[in-house]
């Protein structure tokens, strides 16, 4: 039996499945790492984060279309991305109950609500930690240092905390973050604690290095692109290098590029294909707007980091950007050459 | 390929780089193929008006002798492939698809290869209106798979001058290695057929632009180039699609095509290398298109090569030539990125069948059908050769939003290279939307001018 196939048949190695795969692979070392660092409440955490997206998504395939395979949707993986990443950016110490709200609301309110996978305004993830930053605003900003002894034995109290109950300050499990003790402290840490990891933050925004290096290999392997991040880091530094230079009451663009989420949001979730723009100009123009928006809220705002908010601004004004940077066609501007 | 040579020779912004997949014929010298005992020449191998049979079912014919007449100037003649006599003109199925009018020989058992010789033309004495017209009369059209009549190509609106002509030896597409083995075999008609061509457009230089995977190519051009003033090779980054005219303008001399444009608007004309070859064969001796070479090869193909291929013969005889293993599941005519599946085994071999690709069970690629949505991860757009956003286009396609597609989108530059399907991981075939919704608007802009 000839079988009929329309042009070109053959197709590259990569599919969507294959690259998602890939991203999860990259997650797994700073999932390991804000294990080692956090114990068990971390490794908890991300579990119920990432198994509250993918029921999510399930119900939600399930009461929308009964007719086709509810798990098919699945098969892709970004559910789970969207819950690994969701966890990395919350407090190890975060009451679990609330973690499973966020996966809820990331997948139902972030992705399906808009039509499913590639059909999204803003990064799911990032949307569900802006709720839980809006609901819960205690819980979010509750840092636990890290390399607590026993961490692999015992939870974090708060993690437990009975769903809808708000959970009980303990003292001894909090501290602040690098960020919020520049900010309203005035106190600087150092750039090796901050780059390999031993600092309180989130799950994964402790070790920038980790991330960076976890980046490095999915633009290398040629699964996420590079201009985003370049885009990130070249205009932060020069934006925060800037306001360093006039005074040094302003954090250091290495501070700035390595505290917080800002190695985490711009090498995966700024890159989050679906949210951001196709051209190339367009994701230059992109990076530098996260990276502008991000300094204006961690200099001036009154939230010690802002790269969520300017994530999620910059997703809104994707349709705006690929308005006006639209790349140059072949043959499209006045030859050079000779003449007629 | 180390990194150094990824910078020795230059090439496009965007294209892919494919497994080039030559190696099982590029070795190969062309053989002749014996003639069928039934030739099916349809009446249109090429773009434009089909030809004019001239000749009648129990008539004889000889090889060489016209058998069709050009239409009109949009229209190239068609010449007997084989001595024998017709059986009837009748419908066949085609490479393209529907049924076309076709010319069936049956070839005398044992017929010679002698070819009907007549009277030998002086190209240089021809003023270029005689030129065009002996072109014409040769039946060439692009061999290179386009299929467009190179007389056409060749008449440049006088209000243009041609400076250059580029000689395309690219050969980009995988499998194929037609072209190489012309480069390599036919090595002195190739630079007859180009200076006759150089004389006739007025082009002060020629450039042989050729692909480098194919350096020995480049080498024996060169050996036969010493003493030869204006005709230069140069070796230029093996990159899909770096064969199509507009990019290897690009790349040669730095010209960018207008949109919508022609090459002669930058004064440059582009011809294959195998349509060039066949000129400087057929030119003198005053002889039609009869022959050309084909790459056979494929998964179960036993004798993979190239082979001189009478046109008309079906593919079932050249499939029962090589040797075939297997149940052939994919048939495709030209190369796997451009080229065509066919549905019948009766289809013959036409002027711009370039290659036959026969696949059985272990298919060409494993290609999934699984469709996921587009996740805008913009490798279509650093893909398009053209630069445009197949992404955008593509999601427009599927909202039949064809005028957008067109007016925003710049549609008609699509030129169906296939790179943004290939990268795809979404698996979207994007290149069948903008095939699909080109014809739309091609038939709305007739529709169109209808009614005004």
């Amino acid at each position: 039996m000839i079988e009929l196939r329309t042009s070109p048949h053959m197709k590259g190695t990569l599919s969507l499945p294959q690259i998602m795969h890939h991203v999860i692979y990259a997650l797994l070392p700073i999932c390991a790492f804000a294990v080692y660092q956090f114990g068990i409440s971390a490794l908890a955490l991300i579990l119920v984060v990432t198994l509250s997206c993918v029921l999510t998504e399930l119900f939600f395939n399930y009461i929308s279309d009964k007719n086709s395979n509810p798990k098919k949707s699945l098969n892709d993986y970004t559910a789970v991305i969207t819950g690994i990443l969701l966890a990395l950016t919350l407090p190890p110490g975060f009451p679990l109950w609330m973690g499973a709200v966020a996966g809820f609301v990331a997948i139902s309110m972030g992705k399906t609500l808009f039509g499913g996978m590639g059909f999204n305004l803003f990064n799911p993830a990032l949307l569900g930690r802006a709720f839980v930053q809006a609901a819960f605003p205690v819980a979010i900003t509750s840092w636990t240092p890290g390399g607590l002894t026993d961490r692999f034995t015992q939870f974090i109290p708060s993690s437990l905390t009975l769903p809808f109950t708000a959970p009980a300050s303990i003292d001894g499990f909090t501290g602040a973050t690098p960020l919020a003790l520049h900010k309203f402290e005035g106190t600087s840490t150092s750039f090796n604690d901050l780059f390999l990891g031993f600092s309180s933050g989130s799950l994964g925004e402790t070790s920038s290095l980790l991330i960076l290096l976890c980046g490095t290999y999915l633009i290398i392997r040629g699964i996420m692109g590079w201009r985003i991040p370049l885009a990130i880091f070249i205009s932060t530094i020069i934006i925060s290098g800037t306001f360093f230079l006039f005074d040094n009451s302003y954090p250091s663009p290495l501070f700035m590029l390595s505290s917080g989420g800002l190695m985490l949001g711009a090498l995966f979730m700024a890159t989050d294909p679906v949210s951001a723009p196709v051209t190339p100009a367009g994701m230059w123009l992109f990076g530098i707007l996260i990276a502008s928006i991000t300094i204006i809220i961690r200099l001036f705002g009154g939230l010690p980091e802002g790269i969520m908010y300017a994530i999620l601004f910059a997703n809104a004004t994707v349709p705006l950007i690929e308005a006006i940077a639209q790349p140059r066609k072949f043959g499209h501007v006045a030859r050079k050459g000779a003449g007629k | 390929m180390s990194i150094l040579d990824f910078f020795k020779y230059k090439t496009f912004a965007h294209g892919i780089h494919l497994p080039d997949k030559k190696e099982h014929t590029r070795e190969q010298a062309i053989r002749r193929l014996p003639f069928a005992p039934e030739l099916i020449v349809p009446l249109s191998q090429h773009f434009g008006t089909p030809a004019k049979a001239i000749v009648s079912p129990g008539q004889e014919v000889v090889r060489g002798e016209l058998i069709a007449e050009a239409n009109g100037f949009m229209s190239v003649p068609i010449h007997a492939p084989a001595s024998g006599i017709i059986k009837e003109i009748e419908l066949y199925p085609t490479a393209r698809g529907p049924k076309t009018e076709s010319i069936v020989i049956k070839t005398w058992p044992g017929a010679s290869q002698r070819t009907a010789s007549f009277e030998p033309v002086n190209i240089p004495s021809l003023t270029h209106e005689q030129f065009i017209k002996a072109v014409q009369d040769t039946g060439m059209v692009g061999l290179g798979g386009a299929g467009f009549p190179t007389h056409i190509k060749l008449s440049v609106p006088p209000e243009y001058s041609i400076d250059t002509l580029v000689v395309n030896g690219c050969e980009c597409e995988p499998y194929l290695t037609t072209d190489h083995r012309l480069m390599l075999e036919q090595t002195a008609e190739l630079l007859l057929g180009t200076s006759m061509l150089m004389k006739a457009l007025g082009a002060k230089q020629a450039i042989i632009g050729i692909e480098d995977n194919k350096m020995d190519a480049v080498e024996a051009i060169k050996g036969h180039l010493s003493g030869v003033e204006h005709i230069q090779v140069k070796a230029v980054q093996t990159h899909y699609p770096q064969g199509s005219e507009k990019l290897l303008i690009k790349v040669l001399l730095g010209r960018e095509v207008p949109s919508a444009g022609f090459p002669y608007q930058v004064n440059v004309v582009v011809q294959n290398i195998a349509t060039i070859t066949q000129l400087g064969k057929l030119l003198p001796q005053n002889q039609g298109l009869i022959e050309r070479v084909v790459t056979v090869t494929g998964t179960g193909v036993k004798k993979p090569g190239n082979y001189l291929v009478p046109l008309g013969t079906p593919i079932r005889f050249l499939l029962e030539h090589v040797g075939f293993s297997g149940s052939a599941k994919h048939l495709i005519l030209g190369g796997p990125m451009m080229g065509s599946t066919v549905a019948s085994l009766d289809v013959p071999i036409t002027k711009p069948v370039s290659g036959l690709l026969v696949f059985n069970e272990q298919s060409i690629e494993k290609v999934s059908d699984d469709v996921y949505p587009c996740i805008k991860c913009a490798r279509c757009v650093d893909a398009c050769p053209m630069h445009l956003n197949p992404s955008m286009l593509g999601q427009l396609a599927s909202k039949r939003e064809y005028e957008s597609m067109q007016e925003n989108f710049n549609l008609m530059d699509c030129f169906e290279c296939g790179c943004c399907s290939y990268v795809c991981p979404s698996n979207i075939p994007l290149v069948q939307y903008f095939r699909i919704s080109k014809s739309i608007m091609r038939e709305r802009a007739i529709e169109k001018q209808n009614n005004d």
